[in-house]
């Protein structure tokens, strides 16, 4: 690489408490491949599936701020979390395609002295690793025998509805890095199949009932673990975990990584460095006993 | 699903009219009762009326009906049957419309915890610009259901114990300017 990649970052709030093993790892794995990640200066909640579903143009503002603080900086905006990810396009396609909607988001703006253009490349990180990096790249900085099955889970809004070149339903980005990391991709049918995040506080029972068959579908596609690219679908498999097989009777203890630990396990970066001792379901033990059974 | 009888007996003729007026919702019309959203949808098995129906009941101008089922707080946003639409009715923005609608108009008779989430979400959000995952969960079931914390709380030790559920919360430094722009963003609600 002659320059050096930066990019304006976007951490999101699931950063600074639930996504913290996602955080510290992205920076790790970023800082090792010599990609600079500028954060996003007084960057704001992006608003989430929340704030849109109580205010139109006051959601779209809010998030929109953020756009507008980026866009001086000309560099693509990346951010770790589907929900950010979503929200922040979301807000960018309005904003393309409805010159009321614009015209209300700038006033709104015009408040704090501020204006979007419109045109910020907001991006997920995942992509950044699979079209910006490249998996030649990658498989070149392996250091570590992975030999693990991985189900690759993308949730949903990762490639749902703006998704970067990569299916909606059956997407490949993050099992091309597998492969290209040495890790073993099995056939996991639900990889974008919702995990309820957006419901375990609000109707646990349901929300349970949507993620009980996609930690089985990897337990039973032989996986040793589940790796994925949202924070919120990171959260539910894995710190519920424990309420799944309370109510389904079942013992699942199946790990769930982030796919940016995934990778730096595969380039040898130290665990402490990756946050894996914050994964509720220790990465350790059923990894490498290969026990991952229900 | 259930075949829940509609209740409503003078039909809306302008909720058609008002739901195509909403972004998302232009298409509306054009939906013709195919069903790929409600064979998608992964919450439709928990819904009073699966989405397919919500739209022939929003066509058909049931807008009560419509603003007091379930099916809209069950959306997960996951944006399958948006996609998948063959009429490109960007369904999930409908739904997020009828949440606005419904919250503001107060059809809240039953127990929603859905709204109680999000309004939770929001104040914490207008107050600090960033959202504060403790606080959130704490507030949401104390204003729902107070025994949730106690339900709760081999979940919230487990993550505090694992380092992922901070004490003090962070703020933004431009909190000001963030709510002057929510407070003119208000005055210019769609």
């Amino acid at each position: 690489m002659a320059t050096k990649q930066s990019y304006i970052y976007y951490p999101g709030c699931s950063a600074e408490a639930t996504g913290k093993p996602y955080e510290i790892s992205a920076r790790a794995v970023c800082e090792h491949l010599d990609i600079e990640l500028k954060e996003l200066a007084d960057w704001n909640c992006c608003g989430a599936t929340a704030y849109l579903s109580v205010e139109d143009i006051a959601s779209m503002a809010v998030a929109a701020r953020n756009l507008a603080i980026a866009e001086s900086t000309g560099l693509d905006l990346i951010t770790p979390c589907s929900a950010c990810y979503i929200t922040l396009s979301k807000v960018d396609h309005y904003f393309e395609d409805y010159p009321d909607i614009r015209t209300k988001i700038n006033n709104a703006l015009s408040a704090a002295g501020l204006e979007y253009k419109g045109g910020v490349n907001v991006r997920h990180l995942l992509y950044v690793f699979s079209e910006d990096i490249g998996m030649e790249r990658l498989s070149g900085m392996v250091r570590a025998d992975l030999s693990l099955r991985v189900a690759p889970y993308y949730g949903c809004q990762v490639v749902r509805p703006f998704t970067e070149r990569d299916s909606p339903d059956v997407p490949f980005a993050m099992d091309e890095i597998i492969s290209a990391l040495g890790g073993d991709v099995v056939d996991y049918p639900l990889k974008t199949k919702c995990c309820s995040g957006a419901l375990i506080g609000i109707d646990e029972k349901t929300a349970l009932g949507l993620a009980k068959p996609l930690i089985e579908c990897a337990v039973r596609s032989g996986a040793d673990c589940i790796v994925t690219c949202c924070p919120l679908c990171q959260l539910n498999l894995d710190a519920y975990q424990y309420k799944i097989n309370k109510v389904y009777g079942t013992n699942y203890h199946i790990p769930v990584l982030f796919f940016t630990q995934l990778i730096g396990l595969a380039f040898g970066i130290d665990e402490g460095r990756l946050g894996l001792n914050m994964n509720i379901v220790p990465y350790r033990p059923a990894a490498r006993a290969k026990g991952a059974s229900g | 699903m259930n075949t829940h009888k509609l209740k409503q007996k003078a039909i809306d003729k302008d909720f058609l009219d008002e739901i195509a007026h909403l972004p998302g919702g232009e298409r509306i019309i054009d939906c013709f009762q195919c069903g790929t959203c409600s064979g998608s949808c992964p919450t439709a098995h928990v819904m009073d009326h699966t989405p397919r129906r919500l739209f022939a009941m929003v066509k058909a101008g049931f807008r009560e009906d419509v603003l007091n089922s379930n099916t809209y707080w069950y959306c997960t946003s996951c944006y399958i049957c948006t996609v998948r639409c063959p009429r490109q009715i960007k369904i999930t923005d409908v739904m997020y419309a009828l949440k606005r609608i419904a919250l503001k108009e107060r059809y809240v008779r039953r127990k929603n915890a859905a709204g109680a989430f999000y309004s939770s979400f929001v104040d914490i959000v207008e107050r600090d610009g960033r959202s504060f995952e403790p606080e959130l969960m704490v507030r949401f079931m104390l204003k729902t259901d107070p025994t949730l914390l106690l339900k709760n709380a081999v979940l919230g030790l487990k993550l505090m114990k694992h380092g992922r559920l901070p004490i003090r919360r962070n703020r933004i430094k431009a909190r000001n300017e963030l709510r002057a722009i929510i407070r003119k963003a208000k005055s210019e609600s769609l």
